[in-house]
């Protein structure tokens, strides 16, 4: 079951509402759409289902609607049209006092400027949402501080939000958003504020404190490097629609539209895509097994100079080259045993990232192996497939493959 | 009307403005009769016992009790300023006078902050409530100070009473005005905050909104007290009494010399009574957080 399912979704401001909806409808773009009618449109038929546990990202430019998306999926901003189910319960129709219910108990809030009380103390402040619920001081103090832990600002819960940094105050706001104990977070561009050494530093927090908690994230965010750092999806919005909905590499490398296409352009593609999207199929491997003669006539065949070699369990123990291979031969040996060898070849796993694989893929003499968890061999990256999945990532960009060739150079990677 | 009149202006209607009002008075005056006696007695109650003690207790403890307060509020100077000025006061022949204009600008304040403040959070709370109060704002703002003044003559006679009510009408606008720009600027994002934890509209109110909106709230109490004291002196026309008195019959008789110490003794109960709510508004803890943060930023 989904823990917030969002369908044909509508915020519409200004007057006519119903008519431009109606104009909205067949998805033609708002500008043109809307033209004439004295009503602007924030979301346009919105729909997504987040999963629980994932932190689901929306990205896009400002006036892209995001903001008015994530106010509409805790009731701050009342629909114009369309479901919000939060946790089987819809939203749209709720009472006032049910509206609060449901945003003490299951949904709560991280704010871009932070938005914290400036007259209240950082444990006041964390266990904002407790007091809105009532608790009794002693425990109200005691989660708080448990919340205030997470976070590492312990020492600092007597002090007033001035007396802190921007980054120490949004994790507060993250703070007082944990306190509550709700199962879902909104983050509105809640890292956006800060400089980016220390939205670097909150987003592994973050990271950290997910694999701890497992909340169910909806993250906003204009920030594409973020989005794919942070997103296990992500929705690409324009001009008010959701573009694309996917993982990072799914939007990457399967763009729905060019402007998807554009926009991700800038991305540092060598942090997202993975070994596992860049591997090919190891033509030439073999079992341990294996007398030389085989392995000599897989050589032949496919005209290059080493096979890996696997034993049992398909478990990757290294390579034998042709010279080895001969070797084997002249000493007349039934198999490979004792001539394999791990020196001439790197190994990494599935999920390394590309940026990641440089060195590796610099210091193997042969394609580097990758492994799975069970060190099987599920693929290899000849250096030149690495180059030129850079390549094809970046067809518009040039200068930025380019950039990426000298950097393979930089560390003495032999034309 | 002019001698001079085109026959154009025939075309325009007479609007017996005035005589519509005056009726009005009458029929007020006759049938909210008891009502304005119950209000008058309230004031009354209010400010006689306040004069009585301000004017009974010895003019030297009045004058020390304010300097401490100057002290505690803003420190050593203020404090001798205080006792300085109000010790000049003192020395000059109207220190009852003043005491009983102290009373009642203390009285018509307090009375007026007590409307202010709460149509300030309606007004800023309802779109509706603001349309309206804007023009009755606006009209009771422009009204020249002297007209409050019959009206009041005419629900209560002459005497304290009208001066005090025509000087709680007269000073109420700032304060009005000033809760609602306070309240209205107080940051969305954190009114927001507090709302997507689901804390009610009177929890949002209470405990984030008006601690934020303190600090501007304070500058209309101070404002408030200010015109106060202001109309409290021409509230002397109808004989209200204290320094208002004074200065109306100096004007009468052209006496400078009293006029011009009705005047001084004036101006230092208004620069003590500004210095020390100006300064009270910044005790508060929301408003050092603010002023701390704006510092900051």
């Amino acid at each position: 079951m989904s823990a917030l399912i969002v369908q044909s979704l509508y915020k519409i401001f200004g007057n006519r509402a119903d008519e431009a909806v109606r104009r909205l409808a067949d998805g033609k773009p708002r500008a043109e759409a809307l033209a004439g009618l004295p009503a602007t449109a924030a979301v346009i038929d919105a729909n997504f289902e987040v999963r629980p546990g994932e932190i689901f990202v929306v990205m896009g430019l400002s006036g892209s609607g995001k903001s008015t998306l994530i106010r509409m999926l805790n009731g701050l901003l009342q629909p114009t049209r369309g479901s919000v189910r939060v946790d089987g319960v819809e939203l749209t129709t709720l009472k006032p006092a049910a509206l609060r219910k449901l945003r003490r108990e299951k949904i709560s809030m991280v704010f871009q400027h932070f938005a914290l009380m400036p007259h209240r103390t950082v444990l006041e402040n964390a266990g904002y949402a407790l007091e809105v619920a009532g608790l009794p001081k002693a425990e109200r103090r005691e989660r708080a501080m448990d919340a205030l832990r997470m976070v590492g600002l312990t020492e600092w819960a007597d002090n007033l939000p001035h007396d802190l940094s921007g980054g120490m105050r949004q994790r507060v706001g993250l703070a007082r958003a944990l306190a509550a104990g709700t199962e879902i977070l909104l983050m509105d561009e809640a890292f956006s504020a800060l400089d980016p050494l220390i939205r670097r530093e909150i987003q592994d927090q973050l990271l950290e404190l997910q694999a701890e908690l497992g909340k169910t994230i909806i993250f906003i965010t204009h920030d594409l490097n973020e989005a794919m750092r942070l997103g296990d999806r992500i929705a690409v919005m324009r001009d008010g629609r959701i573009v694309q909905i996917g993982t990072a590499e799914e939007i990457l490398t399967d763009p729905a539209n060019d402007y998807v296409a554009q926009f991700v352009a800038d991305v540092d593609r060598t942090r997202i895509l993975t070994a596992a999207s860049v591997m090919e199929k190891p033509q030439q491997v073999l079992d341990v097994n294996a007398g030389p003669r085989v392995a000599a006539k897989a050589l032949r065949e496919s005209q290059t100079s080493v096979v890996y070699v696997t034993g049992p369990m398909k478990k990757f123990l290294g390579t034998v080259t042709e010279d080895e291979v001969l070797r084997a031969l002249r000493e007349a040996r039934p198999h490979l045993d004792g001539y394999v060898s791990t020196e001439r070849v790197r190994t990494v796993t599935a999920d390394t990232s590309v940026a990641d694989l440089f060195a590796d893929c610099a210091e193997s003499q042969h394609p580097v192996a990758v492994l799975d968890e069970r060190d099987r061999l599920i693929g290899v990256i000849p250096r030149i497939t690495l180059l030129s999945a850079l390549a094809a990532a970046t067809p518009d960009e040039p200068t930025q493959g380019q950039d990426q060739v000298d950097l393979v150079g930089t560390k003495g990677e032999p034309a | 009307m002019s001698l001079t009149q085109s026959p154009l202006d025939s075309w325009l209607p007479r609007v017996p403005l005035g005589a519509w009002t005056e009726s009005a008075v009458d029929w007020a005056t006759g049938a909210l009769g008891p009502f304005f006696d119950g209000v008058a007695a309230v004031v009354e109650a209010l400010v006689r016992p306040l004069n009585d003690l301000l004017t009974g207790v010895p003019a030297v403890v009045v004058v020390l009790v304010l300097a401490g307060l100057g002290w505690w509020l803003r420190g050593w100077k203020f404090a001798l300023g205080t006792a300085v000025g109000l010790g000049l006061v003192a020395g000059m022949p109207y220190w009852e006078e003043t005491m009983s204009t102290l009373a009642q600008v203390l009285v018509a304040s307090t009375l007026a902050l007590l409307m202010a403040v709460p149509l300030g959070v309606l007004v800023a709370e309802n779109k509706r409530a603001s349309a309206v109060a804007r023009p009755v704002l606006d009209l009771m703002q422009t009204m020249p100070a002297f007209v409050y003044l019959i009206p009041a003559i005419f629900f209560f006679g002459i005497g304290t009473v009208p001066g005090v009510l025509a000087t709680l009408v007269f000073s109420m606008p700032p304060g009005v005005r000033l809760t609602e720009l306070g309240l209205r600027q107080v940051d969305k994002e954190i009114v927001q905050a507090a709302e997507s934890f689901g804390a009610p509209p009177w929890m949002v109110l209470l405990r984030t909104k008006l601690p934020l909106a303190l600090p501007t709230i304070m500058t209309g109490v101070n404002q408030v007290i200010m015109l106060a004291l202001s109309m409290v002196v021409i509230a002397g026309m109808v004989g209200a009494g204290g320094l208002g008195d004074v200065i109306m019959f100096a004007l009468s008789q052209v006496e400078v010399g009293s006029g011009f110490e009705g005047g001084i003794a004036v101006v230092i109960l208004a620069v003590v009574l500004d210095r020390l709510t100006d300064s009270a508004g910044d005790r508060f803890p929301s408003a050092r957080a603010q002023r701390l943060a704006r510092q900051a930023a």
